[in-house]
């Protein structure tokens, strides 16, 4: 027992003990979302020797959209098994948002554990299609804008602001498929330098196919615990110190798009500023909006950033910023940093942020 | 270290087939609106928003609380969206709660809607999918076997159904706010609509609507600001639950799951509930299909199993015939059904009551209510408690 961190959010600490995540891959056609979430949900419960029935509540994330049936979610249940019934809550939201509803019900104090998890699989359908779904129903959905035409607007924004190239995107491209080198989930690694990245086509200009995130299909889980029980489960937890999520207009032309208001004012209330950070988790599917995280967290130029890889090494649609707070969280435990920061976001153009702050004791 | 914490504002709108008049953000922004000045504040008072509905495909819309952003007045707050199939507007209300209770909000305005006409909620229950079973028969082909199963357990005459019918279209005759107003509604007329899913009539099944129900649950110093600013009292939370079993195993009792029950005494022992039909003073249950108030009866412990339709055929949950435990006083489900907000609406309903401003369906000195919502097909269940007096 090594005590607990000072909190900015909350009252109670709340650590992240264990994290699994599948293999992400372009294409899982031979498993269904359950037959995926089953070894994962069985590995983050085996990392830390406990099963279903020793936790007090349940919180999944994942959106119908992607199997195009109503209740995915229902049938994913079933990867857990819960018989006899459980208390279990469910938010049609990427997983980290799941985690965000279970460190809430902790901080009440009634229960000491929770599971949370998240799927989605990009691979049944068109994810353009479907994501131009996600958009304003009456003014900008009928014009069917893919996710990458709006992102390369939002990086052309930036451009002519000068406060960022064509080269820089190659550059954060090039580190993080680097990095996902190390990283045996990752679905696209490569040791390219950003001059050879820089010689591709453009998929939609100012964006190159470096610059755009996999397809994946993928899922995640973790398991949380409150207070002594988090060091029952885990030698060095990862605690939540701090941890906020804002969401800015839908209309993107009453945005700035170069900058990240939401993100840096999750990023006050977590505290990521109160001290020094070792490393950051980045949920930025393009490279550019990892620039403008960066810039909107206030990261120093020491920080690692996603050193995972991040979404542009794999980017499993609604589990892809539940797993920045797991890969976060397991540097926590290695020891290999102290205090880090894990970031989620969701909607075009990084409408909507959450931001982690996780720390070791 | 949980904090009180009550409903302080309410919202909602008028229930209708096609509301054509107004987008889904027209829609939305009518309940927060009324909603939130119902509390005596502004939308600069709200700390957090919480989104629940049913199924995206019942607009076409993926995620629409990301569109409605702006409409809800939760640009630069956190913003969440639920979504746990019919109890939803129930879980969206408990999960608003808790930001609440667990002290890290004062005032969090929670939100739960549907525009059905919008698309098509039959289509959207029984899009076919690999490897499983379609639903072609929408959600009451689904329930028509399990009411069997009920009537044949329990001995039910075949007329308590169609009862439960008349009676929430009579007391949905005194609330301004309900889908269907039937005043000619009689046994007759149920009996005589036509048969859909044996043995549950047209007039027996839920209606489909558009609309909108919207809460602010605050803080107990939130709650005193209120009660002073606005002169209404506040309905404190005394319990809230949630409880979900699988979809499907061999022995899962669908008439009366255990979900249902354990989700009730979890409730029970919060709220210090001991006998649910002295206790409460009415409530507010998710009655879709006609059938599903003894059964609800049964499995919420109003009365023994298999008694539950002894207590509808008796009158005991009927306002209008000064029943001792009146239920569905709005006019339930079966009057007014915008899917998402069906469940919100129980919940809301029951705030109404314990703040005495039901109108003409009020129920004289509520003091206590419960509110429930079930989903899927009856394995997911969200309950509260509300109360007069401060927990």
């Amino acid at each position: 027992m090594s005590g607990f961190p000072a909190l900015t959010s909350g009252h109670r600490p709340v650590g992240v003990v264990s994290f699994a995540q599948h293999d992400n891959v372009r294409r899982d056609g031979e498993h269904n979302d359950v037959e995926m979430l089953l070894p994962v949900i069985a590995e983050v419960f085996g990392n830390v020797g406990i099963t279903k029935d020793d936790v007090g509540f349940i919180c999944s994330g994942s959106t119908d959209y992607l199997v195009g049936g109503p209740f995915s979610f229902v049938g994913a249940l079933d990867a857990v098994g819960v018989w006899p019934p459980r208390a279990e809550s469910h938010v049609e939201m990427d997983g980290a948002w799941a985690l965000y509803e279970a460190w809430v019900l902790l901080q009440e104090g009634e229960i000491d554990s929770a599971l949370v998890y998240s799927f989605g699989r990009s691979s049944p359908g068109n994810l353009s299609e479907i994501l131009a779904l996600q958009l304003d129903p009456y003014y900008m959905a009928p014009l069917w804008p893919d996710p990458c035409s709006l992102a390369a607007l939002q990086a052309q924004a930036l451009i002519d602001t000068g406060r960022a190239s064509e080269a820089d995107f190659a550059a954060v491209a090039a580190r993080a498929r680097r990095s996902a080198l190390g990283n045996p989930k990752a679905q696209l690694a490569y040791d390219r330098s950003p001059e050879e990245l820089l010689r591709e086509d453009y998929e939609v200009a100012p964006l190159r196919r470096h610059a755009l995130p996999p397809l994946t299909d993928g899922c995640a889980a973790i398991v949380l615990a409150a207070g002594d029980r988090a060091y029952e489960l885990c030698e060095r937890p990862a605690f939540i110190t701090g941890i906020d999520h804002r969401v800015e207009t839908h209309a993107l032309g009453a945005r700035d798009l170069t900058r990240s208001a939401s993100t840096t004012l999750a990023g006050q209330k977590a505290g990521v500023g109160k001290a020094g950070v070792d490393v950051a988790e980045l949920h930025a599917p393009f490279a550019h909006q990892e620039l403008i995280l960066v810039d909107a967290l206030g990261l120093a130029d020491d920080v690692e950033v996603s050193p995972s890889g991040g979404a542009l090494a794999a980017n499993p649609i609604m589990s892809a910023g539940l797993i920045r707070i797991g890969e976060a969280s397991t540097r926590i435990w290695s020891g290999l940093a102290d205090r880090a920061v894990a970031h989620a976001t969701s909607g075009p153009c990084l409408q909507q942020n959450l931001v982690c702050v996780l720390e070791g004791v | 270290m949980s904090e009180r914490c009550a409903v302080i504002g309410i919202g909602q709108t008028v229930a209708k087939s096609k509301r054509e008049d107004v987008s889904i953000a027209g829609l939305v922004r009518e309940a927060v609106v009324m909603a939130v000045e119902d509390a005596g504040l502004t939308f600069a008072d709200i700390d957090a928003v919480v989104v629940g509905k049913a199924p995206d495909m019942f607009e076409g819309v993926m995620m629409p609380e990301l569109y409605l952003a702006g409409a809800l007045g939760a640009v630069g707050k956190p913003m969440m969206r639920v979504h746990t199939a019919g109890s939803v507007g129930g879980s969206t209300a408990i999960v608003a709660s808790h930001l609440v209770a667990s002290g890290i909000h004062d005032r969090v305005l929670t939100v739960a809607f549907e525009k059905q006409s919008d698309s098509d909620a039959m289509w959207a229950l029984s899009v076919p999918q690999p490897f499983s079973s379609p639903l072609l028969a929408g959600a009451g082909g689904y329930f028509a076997p399990i009411i069997r199963a009920y009537m044949h357990r329990s001995g039910a005459p075949r007329d308590v159904g169609m009862k439960v019918a008349v009676k929430d279209r009579l007391h949905a005759l005194k609330n301004p706010y309900a889908h269907l107003h039937l005043p000619d509604i009689s046994l007759q007329m149920v009996e005589d609509s036509i048969m859909l899913w044996d043995p549950l009539h047209y007039l027996e099944s839920c209606p489909s609507s558009d609309g909108a129900a919207a809460m602010v649950i605050g803080s107990e110093r939130a709650a005193a600001q209120a009660e002073t600013d606005t002169g209404r009292r506040p309905a404190w939370i005394h319990g809230m639950a949630m409880r979900s079993e699988p979809t499907m195993f061999a022995g899962r009792d669908q008439v009366n799951p255990q979900a249902g029950r354990d989700c009730a005494a979890d409730l029970y022992r919060q709220a210090g509930i001991s006998d649910p039909r002295a206790d409460f003073d009415m409530a507010e249950v998710y009655v879709p299909f006609s059938w599903y108030e003894p059964m609800w009866l049964e499995n919420l412990g109003f009365c023994a199993e298999g008694d539950g339709w002894k207590l509808t055929e008796a009158g005991a949950t009927s306002l209008i015939d000064g029943g001792d435990i009146p239920w569905n006083c709005s006019g339930g489900v079966l009057s007014s059904n915008p899917i998402g907000a069906s469940g919100m609406l129980r919940f809301l309903e029951t705030a109404l009551q314990i703040r005495g401003e039901a109108g003409e369906h009020q129920v004289p000195d509520a003091r206590r209510a419960l509110g429930q919502a079930y989903g899927g097909g009856s394995q997911f269940f969200s309950m509260w408690v509300v109360a007069v007096d401060k927990p």
